[in-house]
């Protein structure tokens, strides 16, 4: 356990270098309106604050410390240079109201960061305003709901969503103004054809899909999924959580997709930072532009211009003050132009073999896939059913015993379709000693769970805690700290 | 290749491994006709080196000015430890913290950044931050409705920065949710009182206050919290973090305080980096924590029985609510957050009233020489903390790109989104701005507005 920070704290403790020097008066502004109490935040020296916090970085799992295969969140190296460029002066510097004049290079960028992600998704315009998966998705219902009343179809209220989907999407739904229709899954994985089209109509405003799905494999009836929903009136809305796995292979858009969001985040290498920030930004086809949110960067005779309300009349809206997450989209920007052209399609190969090989290898380990008859995408599911009948081992005891081998634990217990299950995403940047080194900790932590079963059980053992109490977490919530609580 | 480890002779052991021949076969289950590898935009790979230099030229043709303009984004002084420590590894590459033992670095922090919110805003509870300022507005209006339960109606001044009350509208509008707007008094650029007192019908489930306002004035928070809470409405308070260091924090604006606390978590040592990223933050009373959206951290115990960290009240979140989450939010702003927590402790108490005070002695100082201009006058009779709007006899576009090609920043434009402020420009002077640079900022201004 390291002390928190305000324990270091000391009365009257100044840090003189980041104290600004002078006396400014603030007698003008009245008694009524200013602060009577000093606000309770640490009292420490430069140095006690590096060591605290970097101290707590080391309590850390992280990309650069440990392979980190977390199903669907792409969890693949962050190129050092893609933070250096971001944070030079010009770029970081720059206030986002200063006239476009002023922005040409990170304009420059920016646009070229669109026209690159129009190409891989195979989509007619990009928006790159929405500042994470969450909000790129929020943005697509939008402009689908936008594009609908536009129309005055005002009876599609429903959004079709397949039941083993990312949880924010029946939540994008839902903040959208629509009701959710599940669609259920067949045991191959593919969506169930048949009940898709006892559920499609009149009300239908569209259908949300990830593919590769959340199951780990490519949905094989998409061509059919898209007509069935377009003959009947709705629209299909693309969640490009997944997109690591057909990058460079297959476009969204010649699936039939007519939005789409992108995760740069995931897909584009950008830094997860402890959860966020992230970049999801959308790309439509044709019919879909005019609602795009704002602003847009537009070139205009060899000028990069932010366009606004007053150009784009039919717009959503607005997402936040400015324009997006534009530093985190500077590092996609430069990581794409790293990968360049061939570099593209490259990702999704070996992303896809390394989640073939493993799958292959612990399968032949003796461990159960949840759909053994597909081929893996960028990812997989194996599930720890039998071996929780046969020791009373579950994939949470699984995951936290592979803490202790020094592997992060991969996703558990989504989606929820499969029982006591690992999504298992390891990215192509991981060499083959990594996926070989996981593979051994799984099957020995296999033997453990047989031989030694309380010390899977009791999980982990080397880490800064054991496991904790997050029923007690709810119960007594504790979220800001005072002085002798607990 | 770049970042991709694999040498033609593993890829080979790892396909026979499979038992397929080459890496294509891996992709059979995608039906042809779908496969397109054809990119017609993507230009070839550059190297380090070379994307190295293409950004040192872009950065370098965007210049560096000298900024007078604030409005929701201000340059403040950032510690050198900020960044250095916030970009370690083992903070920027981390996911959030789904597995609590093996992230204890990220949730002590994020505990320790929600005390320090909580305490900056005198509210009882922080959430582990949003996206940005406006969309945690938007937000916090739907926590507000969600805690009123049908009442559907927001009273949102004018005073409030305009791009919050349109993203707001964006993002509530499909919900059934109405925002009135409320005047300000041309006198004094604050909410106006008597026309306020009308707006309270049945159905208000929120006020919203910003402290200090769009026009850098301060409102008279403790008559309006206790006003709205006379007519059973809630109270979002939209603040500047920075402000509160030394202005009176939301948690002790009248009889009871404001109910959701939210803003722009930039001034706390987020660089501008042309509008994000930065991150929203969200604090309110304990009574309404369940309605609250976001990651939320708490202290609880090992199986051994010592402190620990980890996500909590995850049953309002989508990841397990679905439909029925308080939002679809799925992160927060960890890395920003990590940058702020970082910013709060350097800086203390002490720093931050410092800085405070500083860019409330600057801007005054710049509207002290700017309005020795003739020709230039403050349009509102209100305190202000660290921006200000002059009405300028002068064209504004031309005067705004003629001192840029200055190298200067001169301020925002208000005609936009304000009838009646035409000639307006919003001034802001942070510390971070000298005696000479206000000098110099005086002088271009002297002469433009002399042309006539």
């Amino acid at each position: 356990m390291t002390e928190l920070i305000f324990e270091q704290s000391t009365a009257g403790r100044i840090n003189n270098a980041q104290y600004q020097s002078g006396t400014f008066s603030i007698d003008d502004l009245p008694q009524a309106l200013l602060r009577k109490t000093s606000p309770a935040l640490p009292e420490v020296s430069e140095m006690q604050a590096v060591r605290h916090y970097t101290r707590l970085s080391q309590l850390n799992f992280a990309i650069d410390t440990h392979f980190y295969p977390l199903g669907s969140c792409t969890m693949k190296h962050n190129p050092r240079i893609c933070n250096e460029a971001a944070m030079y002066d010009g770029f970081s510097g720059r206030h986002p109201l200063s006239p476009a004049s002023t922005g040409q290079g990170v304009l420059s960028c920016l646009y070229d960061l669109q026209e690159i992600l129009k190409d891989i998704s195979g989509m007619s315009e990009v928006s790159l305003a929405p500042m994470a998966g969450a909000q790129g998705e929020f943005t697509g219902i939008a402009m689908i709901r936008a594009y609908h009343e536009a129309r005055a179809d005002d009876a599609r209220q429903e959004i079709l969503v397949p039941d083993a989907a990312h949880g924010t999407n029946p939540a994008t739904a839902v903040m959208c103004g629509y009701t959710v229709k599940e669609i259920p899954t067949l045991d191959n994985g593919d969506v169930d054809i048949d009940a898709l089209r006892a559920a499609v109509g009149p009300q239908t405003a569209g259908l949300m899909l990830t593919n590769p799905s959340t199951l780990g494999v490519f949905e094989r009836q998409i061509t059919e999924i898209a007509a069935l929903v377009h003959e009947a009136g709705g629209l299909l809305y693309y969640d490009g959580a997944n997109m690591n796995a057909i990058l460079g292979k297959v476009k969204p858009g010649e699936m039939g997709f007519d939005v789409i969001h992108l995760n740069l985040h995931k897909t584009f290498s950008t830094p997860h930072g402890g959860g966020g920030p992230g970049a999801g930004p959308v790309g439509v086809s044709k019919r879909l532009v005019p609602f795009l949110p704002v602003p847009r960067i537009a070139e205009s005779s060899g000028e990069y211009v932010l366009l606004d309300k007053n150009d784009c009349p039919q717009s959503i809206g607005r997402l936040s003050c400015f324009m997006g997450n534009t530093g985190i989209l500077l590092r996609a920007w430069i990581y794409a132009r790293m990968l360049g052209r061939e570099g593209m399609k490259r990702v999704a190969d070996y992303a896809t073999l390394n989640a073939n090989y493993m799958k292959v290898k612990l399968e032949q380990g003796g461990f159960d896939m949840a759909y053994k008859s597909r081929r893996a995408t960028h990812e997989f599911i194996l599930t720890l059913k039998k071996e929780k009948t046969e020791t009373g081992v579950t994939a949470m005891d699984f995951a936290k015993r592979l803490l202790d081998k020094g592997y992060h634990a991969p996703t558990t217990y989504f989606p929820l379709l499969v029982p006591e299950c690992f999504l298992i995403e390891p990215t192509e940047s991981e060499s083959l000693e990594e996926l070989d080194g996981f593979i051994a900790a799984m099957e020995e932590i296999r033997r453990e769970s047989v031989e030694q079963t309380e010390l899977v059980k009791s999980a982990p053992h080397s880490l800064p805690v054991r496991r904790l109490d997050d029923v007690r977490a709810a119960r007594k919530l504790d979220v800001v700290w005072q002085e002798d609580a607990v | 290749m770049p970042f991709i480890p694999h040498t033609e002779e593993e890829t080979r052991k790892m396909l026979d491994a499979i038992g397929v021949s080459n890496i294509d076969e891996l992709f059979d289950e995608i039906p042809a006709d779908l496969i397109n590898e054809k990119l017609d935009y993507v230009p070839p790979a550059m190297d380090e080196a070379g994307i190295r230099r293409l950004c040192k030229n872009s950065a370098q043709s965007d210049g560096h000015y000298v900024n007078f303009i604030g409005a929701g984004a201000y340059e403040h002084h950032i510690p050198a430890a900020v960044w250095q420590v916030a970009t370690r590894g083992e903070f920027y590459s981390a996911y959030t913290p789904y597995q609590a033992e093996a992230s204890q670095g990220t949730l002590q922090l994020l505990y320790e950044y929600q005390t320090m919110m909580a305490s900056l805003t005198a509210m009882e509870v922080s959430n582990a931050s949003l996206y940005e300022g406006a969309s945690a507005l938007a937000e916090a209006v739907l926590m507000s409705v969600r805690a009123q339960r049908k009442k559907y109606r927001i009273l949102m001044p004018e005073t409030i920065n305009p791009a919050y009350r349109e993203t707001t509208e964006t993002i509530v509008k499909n919900q059934g949710i109405t925002i009135s707007n409320i005047d300000y008094s041309g006198d004094t650029g604050t909410i106006d009182l008597g026309q306020l007192n009308d707006q309270f019908t049945d159905d208000v489930a929120a006020l919203v206050i910003p402290q200090p306002n769009y026009f850098g004035a301060l409102e008279q928070v403790d008559e309006l919290v206790d006003l709205a809470h006379k007519q059973g409405c809630l109270v979002i308070a939209v603040v500047n973090p920075l402000s509160l260091a030394i202005l009176k924090a939301p948690g002790e604006w009248g009889e009871n305080g404001a109910d959701i606390v939210v803003g722009e978590g930039q001034p706390l040592g987020i660089p501008l980096s042309s509008g994000g990223p930065y991150f929203g933050f969200m604090c309110c009373t304990q009574k309404i924590v369940r309605q609250m959206p976001g990651r939320l951290i708490g202290r609880t115990l090992d199986a051994e029985g010592k402190q620990g960290f980890t996500l909590t009240l995850q049953a309002r979140e989508q990841h397990i609510r679905r439909s029925k989450a308080t939002s679809n939010i799925c992160t927060n702003q960890g890395l920003m957050v990590t940058a702020a927590t970082l910013y709060m402790s350097l800086m203390g108490p002490a720093g931050m009233a410092q800085a405070a005070k500083a860019s409330h002695a600057n801007t005054r100082l710049l509207v002290e020489k700017l309005t020795a201009i003739d020709g230039v006058e403050v349009v509102f009779n209100s305190p202000f903390f660290h921006e200000c709007v002059l009405r300028i006899d002068s064209p504004l576009d031309d005067l705004v790109r003629e001192i840029t090609a200055e190298g200067i920043i001169a301020g925002m434009p208000l005609g936009a989104d304000f009838e009646g402020l035409q000639d307006c420009l919003l001034v802001c002077a942070t510390e971070l701005r000298t005696e000479e640079e206000m000098d110099n900022f005086a002088l271009h201004l002297e002469r433009i507005v002399s042309k006539g």
